[in-house]
């Protein structure tokens, strides 16, 4: 192969290199994501039957924790799960079927209110919709 | 229609002109009007009144001190009735005379309390004054005198975070103190605790005060056996494991102070690890010997909550180096926080000093660590991928680039032929 | 081999008739000096408006303009998409180097005084363009939504307010509204992907249709005798993507060294974070403006110093019928000083910004 045409090969080939690497990512930037979009203001929490009656569930609303609770009568509700005293995560005490904060002994009832404790102000409620399979929680309008 | 003099009008106007001073002689006070005029602590009660939450509803001077508020002259305004500076033993009864009143307290407001006397009476205060100590902290002391506010306003004397101060004043004065042999270095221990630290930077008015653990009118020192009843306000969860540890029988039994033994009362600190385990700083060795059943508790429980830190770290520091290399770990992030939660209650799980319950807490933190740690290494693996993948691509763009140039050349070479 | 390019080359002649533009191009020559180096900066910029668009087109796949989703879908981006990273990073760096090297071409051609007749209007369609792209950078650094964004966008229209007689229209018709708000947020979008990039390319097209039938300007000091003639294609163009290919090596090592933030998500109801300042190549007016005395002889400073930079731009953008002495094909060293003066000036108050925050 003399000079002229090894420096044509040399630049279709590199060329095509070039050009697969950087096609490479775009490509795969182009086919949807495994998950699906996430909004700020809806998320599924979980599946329907994931959760048995006076039972609940943290899981992750925006940037902060939230919980989702199945009440001992199989109504579901979420709330905000930071406290509003010093911002530890409340858990769901069955036993008294109250939203309980360890921290200092706040305590919400199911409808945010504070039932007792330092807490300053109510538990944020959300939106909680049956979608299919999924449970869905938004925020309020 | 009623056909009017022509001097009904003039009438009318000279019989109000009459009228005005009637008006103003039923709001006379002379007590204020004459010892607004004299000087320092003559005055001061007169300036002091304006303020006040009594005054507010109506009460002057006479309610408690008798006299005659519309005499202009000394002696007639004093009159027969006048009762002058009320001695300090009559001050409980002077204001429980309208405040133990349900009937009359009615009419101010319903909502008070009227049980103020009746503690005071079973309060140490309370007592010694019956003996007939006068130099005990009775209402005026506590309340003010004659600005007395209310208790949920900032300028209140009785207002969360300026009861420290007004306990104090007694309390913390050595001199005072010292007749009845009580230390006067509470105010001073409290001022260094997290509670006011709580109360006075973070303004929690939540945040226990002197009156929170010892009562208000009914003021004595919790009993040995109700410390953990006291604490138990705000901190139920800890105190319920406590009292079903075989900590709460023993300490009874010792006569140890209950939450007081390990955390202290009025200088309480933010617990640390260093509290538990065997280690120098351990409560636990303050009454257990090493080798026995309960050091081995301790020692255990101390290795669990180390080793649960350990992993939270190592998760994090994964974490952090991701992030500085770019990846985006925020959703890991978040079910960090998770694990603080878990952390949280696992500190507080110590008071059960039950080793399973405090491993099997552990445990389920580890689970939460283990997804952020698994996250954290697929992200380091990202980064790491990120530089690769830019190795190549810079690679084949620099190797086309070379081609290039060595084209160009070419090109430039055929040219000049 | 011959013939079946030569077929292909037929069959689209017929249709596409572009044998004249293929003649053009093969004759046009590119001169050759001791500083046609600077010819490439244009090139590069163009490289990096072509990057822009086609970055930008991609994240409008994921993008959501709206005040609730536009934050958590950059975040979407960065972390779930595949490549979404590097495709948002590159669009924000590409942003930042396009500016830098739009600076760098317009001093260059200013020095080399490439504006002489017949080029003003390519000084004049280059002036609308700088205007254009700090409109792109402005409209683009508000659509994530973070905090950052948000009163940086606050800082800046705040400005256009306190122009004389026309600000507060101005400022209301540029937030769609009194302040910063979600339809500020759809209105920079818009401007961002619709009205802009339309407003550029009519005059981006100009540009390019001038420089190219005009050809590149050769500096006075240059002697005529030491030019030579490179052909454009494919001499020029070659070289021309060799810059553009380093240009995008650089750009990817910054994209993987030094990823794109996303910040916290804005709150109106938080107070602005300390230091808050515009984008990089807006800070020499903006702490020119912090720097103004609040009052000159009865006038505020601010108001003065906002005129001060429009008959500034005013002369920036007539230079070419102003300086006289160019255009005659003499040295003109009075606009090679006032050149040089506003180039120091901007270079000394960019740094004063970050060297001295707590101004």
């Amino acid at each position: 192969m003399n000079r002229r045409s090894f420096v044509n090969v040399l630049l279709g080939g590199t060329l095509l290199g070039a050009a697969a690497s950087l096609l490479y990512p775009v490509i795969r930037y182009l086919l949807p994501p495994r998950q699906a979009e996430a909004t700020a203001n809806e998320v599924t929490a979980a599946k329907t039957g994931e959760l048995a009656p006076n039972t609940a569930k943290i899981f992750k609303f925006g940037s902060s924790p939230a919980i989702l609770v199945n009440t001992a009568q199989g109504e579901l509700r979420a709330f905000a799960a930071t406290c509003t005293h010093l911002s530890c995560t409340v858990f769901y005490e069955a036993s008294t079927e109250s939203l309980f904060c360890p921290c200092h002994n706040g305590r919400f009832d199911l409808a945010g209110h504070v039932l007792g404790g330092p807490p300053p102000a109510p538990l944020e409620t959300y939106e909680v919709a049956v979608v299919g399979q999924d449970i869905v929680v938004s925020k309020r309008a | 229609m009623i056909r009017l003099k022509r001097w009904t009008g003039s009438a009318l106007l000279a019989f109000s002109l009459a009228c005005l001073p009637l008006g103003l002689l039923a709001q006379k006070n002379t007590c204020l009007e004459c010892h607004n005029e004299l000087e320092d602590s003559l005055q001061a009660p007169a300036k002091g009144f304006a303020q006040d939450i009594h005054q507010k509803y109506g009460l002057t001077c006479t309610a408690c001190h008798g006299g005659d508020a519309k005499q202009e002259d000394m002696d007639l305004a004093k009159g027969r009735t006048f009762r002058g500076v009320p001695a300090r033993k009559n001050i409980p009864e002077l204001c429980g005379g309208c405040h133990g009143n349900a009937a009359s307290m009615r009419a101010f407001n319903p909502s008070l309390r009227v049980d103020q006397l009746e503690l005071y009476g079973t309060s140490r205060h309370g007592q010694l004054l019956k003996k007939g100590d006068t130099k005990v902290a009775v209402c005026t002391d506590c309340h003010g005198v004659h600005g007395i506010l209310p208790s949920n306003v900032p300028k209140s004397l009785t207002f969360p975070w300026n009861i420290p101060e007004t306990c104090g004043r007694c309390h913390a004065d050595r001199a005072t103190m010292k007749a009845y042999s009580i230390p006067a270095d509470q105010l001073a221990e409290y001022k260094k605790s997290v509670h006011a630290r709580a109360l006075f930077e973070k303004k929690d008015l939540t945040a226990p005060t002197c009156n929170d653990c010892h009562g208000n009118h009914g003021a004595t020192p919790p009993q040995v056996a109700s410390i953990a009843y006291v604490c138990r306000q705000c901190h139920s969860a800890t105190a319920e494991l406590f009292s079903r540890s075989p900590h709460r029988p023993a300490f009874d039994q010792a006569e140890l102070h209950e939450c007081e033994a390990c955390h202290g009362k009025h200088k309480i600190l933010p617990a640390t690890d260093e509290m538990l385990g065997t280690g120098p700083g351990s409560v636990c060795l303050q009454c257990h010997e090493a080798g026995s059943k309960p050091y081995k508790v301790a020692s255990g429980m101390r290795a669990a909550l180390d080793e649960f830190l350990r992993r939270r770290d190592l998760a994090e520091t994964l974490l952090d180096t991701a992030e500085r290399q770019g990846v985006e770990v925020s959703e890991a992030k978040f079910k960090l926080k998770e694990a603080e939660t878990a952390l949280i209650m696992l500190r507080n799980l110590t008071h059960s000093l039950s080793l399973e319950e405090v491993k099997a807490k552990a445990a389920e933190g580890e689970k939460d660590l283990a997804q952020v740690t698994a996250s954290g290494e697929a992200a380091l693996k990202e980064g790491k991928s990120r530089r690769v993948g830019l190795v190549i691509t810079t690679g084949f763009l620099f190797l086309l680039a070379i081609a290039l140039f060595f084209k160009i050349r070419q090109i430039q070479k055929k040219q000049l032929l | 081999m011959k013939k079946w390019s030569q077929n292909l080359a037929g069959y689209f002649e017929q249709r596409l008739k572009l044998s004249g533009l293929a003649s053009f191009a093969r004759k046009k020559t590119v001169p050759e000096h001791g500083y046609s180096f600077w010819y490439f900066f244009g090139g590069i910029c163009l490289f990096l408006f072509i990057l822009q668009v086609v970055t930008g087109i991609f994240l409008l796949l994921y993008y959501k303009p709206s005040a609730e989703g536009a934050h958590e879908s950059i975040l979407f981006i960065m972390s779930h998409v595949k490549f979404g990273w590097l495709i948002r990073s590159v669009h924000s760096w590409s942003a930042n180097l396009l500016m830098g090297i739009i600076f760098i071409h317009m001093f260059s051609t200013f020095f080399l005084k490439a504006y002489r007749k017949p080029r003003e209007l390519t000084w004049v369609s280059g002036f609308f363009l700088l205007v254009l792209f700090m409109a792109f950078g402005f409209s683009g650094y508000l659509l994530p939504w973070n905090e950052l964004s948000y009163f940086a966008t606050k800082v800046g229209t705040d400005i256009v307010g306190s122009l004389p007689l026309i600000g507060k229209a101005l400022k209301t018709f540029v937030l769609g509204g009194q302040e910063v708000s979600p339809a500020t947020l759809s209105r920079f979008f818009w401007f961002h992907i619709a009205a802009l990039p339309a407003l550029t390319v009519l005059i981006l097209g100009l540009h390019i249709w001038l420089v190219q039938v005009l050809g590149m300007s050769v500096p006075g000091r240059v002697k005529p005798e030491t030019v030579r003639e490179m052909p454009f294609f494919p001499n020029f163009l070659l070289k021309d993507a060799l810059g553009w290919i380093l240009v995008l090596v650089l750009v990817g090592v910054l994209c993987v060294f030094f990823p794109w933030e996303t910040g916290a998500k804005a709150d109106p109801l938080a107070s602005a974070p300390v230091g808050i300042k515009p984008e990089w190549y807006f800070t020499f007016m903006f702490t020119t403006l912090k720097l103004i005395p609040p009052h000159i002889f009865f006038i505020s400073g601010e108001v003065l110093g906002i005129m001060a930079f429009l008959m500034g731009g005013l002369f920036w953008l007539l230079v070419p019928y102003l300086d006289r002495k160019a255009n005659r094909g003499k040295s003109s060293p009075v606009f090679t000083g006032i050149g040089v003066v506003v180039l120091l000036y901007i270079m000394v108050m960019t740094a004063v910004t970050y060297l001295l925050p707590r101004l």
